[in-house]
């Protein structure tokens, strides 16, 4: 009795007391259907339907059927990341200037609401034998017979152009913003030209930001699954590691399996998030505001 | 010495005004592709025949009634709404609470939980998703309509917690403590005090998850059985068929797609900026 007020006092000391268990909720859902499910593929990758513990990952990384996923899905998310973030620099930079940058804005952010699933039938259309595009190249003699863009690689490296440009940018868009220009302006005081003041200034304070993009946008392609099915060459050269890990567990019914490559698809991921992370930490790290404080 | 100069700054002038000229083309073909490519689904799924020309032969709506009675669109539609409404409802009544804690609140582990809710957001859907769907068809809540919302909320519960941390933190909480002197208890507090003043975030928050939930294809692919498939599923089984049905009565179930995702986004833009629709990793 006598100890209970001040258990009480303690923790609301400490921050805790019944508002606080509000959270509870919320902390109890991410771990029952994020951390657990998780948790338990992992546990079900190392219990496989054959084998001993590790024969899902030994059958994984000896059939060039399914390892050679990994490469397949690394050819196209590594030069659609890189082409998507080093074009969003200089779009952003021309951007923030720009009075009226919400019309912009609006449209680009319409392709990432509407997703790959509908970008994937308009580009079937668009850039399909009898398309808009492959018209205009045809008119104008740009080209002497349709270009072959859907169902191969260009079909899927082309719709993560439509929806992963303008993610990458509106995200690029919101780190340039945060950099005070009059530290530009003091450059260019100083005589620094465009290119320096760009090298010199801005890149620096950019690169935590932009690392932090370029692990986003990397994460997003790497997924990459209705369009790689839709607009690819499901069974080929767009055969990425997610439809693998579908194939396991929706078709061949393998959910031991499907487990062990979602995991190393996974791994994958982070090892390359933390990859960059890590030569992040090698550049600049300060304040992008200027003046005093 | 100073002719030099001025060539000098002409040139950086000249090529300047080149490089802009350089970056407006870009964004303007950009733009231009993705408004052809929206423009070819909407004039598609009006024509009658279109092969070798620039636009179609002619122009007719019966498309629309074909998806409509083809593609079971009524049900799909109230499926849609089902989960699209409950996800909504529940990730505002799970997200609110836990984002006042998160603004309020000091409490041991707080940067261990703050990366529990960023996790589901950077890890892509499909990863967790097929381990998610695994555990959910175990307990046998796959396949059906509870197993989708389920699977929806995994991102949209965070989702709320990381937009709504910040507008929680603009109040005073100066006013919360008038309120709890007054004799408000923690409910009352909530409901007259809390809530009105943060009906704009929520508004805001409510809405992104809306819109993020009518195109979350991975997660709801991965969970719905054949009679809680959403309009995104729906859409992706039709183009992955194609061939099965016309064209054009695919391209109108993509408009009606289209036109429900659009009408939401330009709601939630009036009360968001489209940049927040990606800063999903601002909590960090």
């Amino acid at each position: 009795m006598k100890d209970r007020p001040t258990l009480r006092l303690r923790l609301a000391q400490r921050g805790l007391d019944g508002a606080t268990l509000l959270i509870l909720p919320a902390i109890a859902f991410v771990l029952a259907l994020f951390v657990y499910p998780f948790l338990y593929g992992l546990f079900l990758s190392f219990t496989p339907k054959q084998g001993g513990a590790l024969s899902n990952y030994a059958r994984f990384f000896t059939d060039p059927y399914l390892y050679d996923t990994i490469g397949t899905t690394l050819l196209i998310a590594v030069p659609v990341t890189l082409l998507n973030v080093i074009v969003s620099v200089p779009v952003a930079l021309r951007v923030r200037n720009l009075r009226r940058q919400r019309l912009l804005t609006t449209i680009l952010v319409i392709p990432i609401t509407l997703g790959t699933v509908l970008v994937a039938e308009g580009l079937l259309n668009y850039l399909g034998p009898r398309g808009w595009l492959n018209r205009v190249l045809l008119e104008f003699g740009l080209a002497e017979h349709p270009v072959r863009l859907v169902h191969n690689y260009w079909g899927v490296f082309l719709s993560l152009v439509i929806t992963g440009f303008p993610f990458t940018f509106l995200l690029t868009l919101s780190y340039v913003t945060g950099v005070d220009p009059s530290l530009e302006q003091a450059g260019a005081m100083l005589g620094a030209r465009a290119r320096q003041r760009f090298a010199r200034i801005l890149l620096p304070l950019l690169v935590p930001g932009l690392t932090i993009t370029l692990c986003l946008s990397f994460v997003q392609a790497f997924s990459v699954f209705p369009s790689a099915v839709l607009l690819g060459a499901p069974a080929g050269p767009t055969r990425v590691i997610s439809i693998a890990a579908y194939q396991a567990a929706f078709e061949q019914y393998d959910y031991s399996m499907a487990s062990a490559i979602a995991m190393i698809m996974a791994f994958v991921q982070v090892l390359i998030v933390v990859a960059l992370l890590g030569l992040k930490g090698l550049a600049y790290r300060g304040p992008a505001g200027g003046g005093k404080g | 010495m100073g002719a030099v100069r001025r060539t000098r700054t002409e040139g950086g002038a000249i090529g300047a005004r080149l490089w802009a000229i350089a970056i407006w083309a870009l964004v303007g073909f950009f733009v231009l592709n993705l408004l052809a490519m929206i423009a070819t689904v909407l004039v598609n799924s009006f024509s009658t025949r279109w092969f070798t020309t620039w636009l179609p032969a002619g122009y007719t709506g019966q498309w629309y009634a074909q998806a409509w009675d083809e593609f079971q669109l009524p049900d799909i539609l109230i499926v849609t709404l089902e989960v699209v409404g409950a996800v909504v409802l529940i990730s505002g009544l799970l997200g609110v609470p836990a984002a006042y804690v998160m603004a309020r609140r000091d409490f041991p582990g707080k940067r261990a939980v703050m990366l529990l809710f960023l996790l589901p957001l950077l890890v892509p859907p499909i990863t967790y998703g097929i381990p998610l769907a695994t555990v959910l068809y175990q307990a046998g809540l796959a396949g059906n309509i509870w197993g989708v919302i389920l699977a929806n909320l995994v991102p949209t519960v965070p989702f709320v917690v990381l937009i709504m941390i910040p507008f929680i933190e603009q109040i005073d909480p100066r006013i919360e403590a008038a309120a709890r002197v007054f004799g408000a208890g923690l409910g009352q507090m909530f409901v007259r005090v809390l809530v009105p003043l943060l009906m704009p975030g929520i508004l805001a928050a409510l809405l992104l998850v809306l819109v993020r939930t009518i195109a979350m294809f991975e997660l709801t692919f991965l969970t719905a059985g054949p009679t809680s498939q959403t309009l995104v599923v729906a859409l992706y089984y039709a183009v992955f068929a194609a061939g099965v049905r016309a064209g054009q009565s695919i391209d109108a179930m993509a408009v009606v797609y289209m036109v429900t995702t659009l009408v939401w986004l330009l709601i939630a833009l009036r009360f968001v900026n489209p940049t927040q629709i990606v800063g999903r990793a601002k909590g960090s």
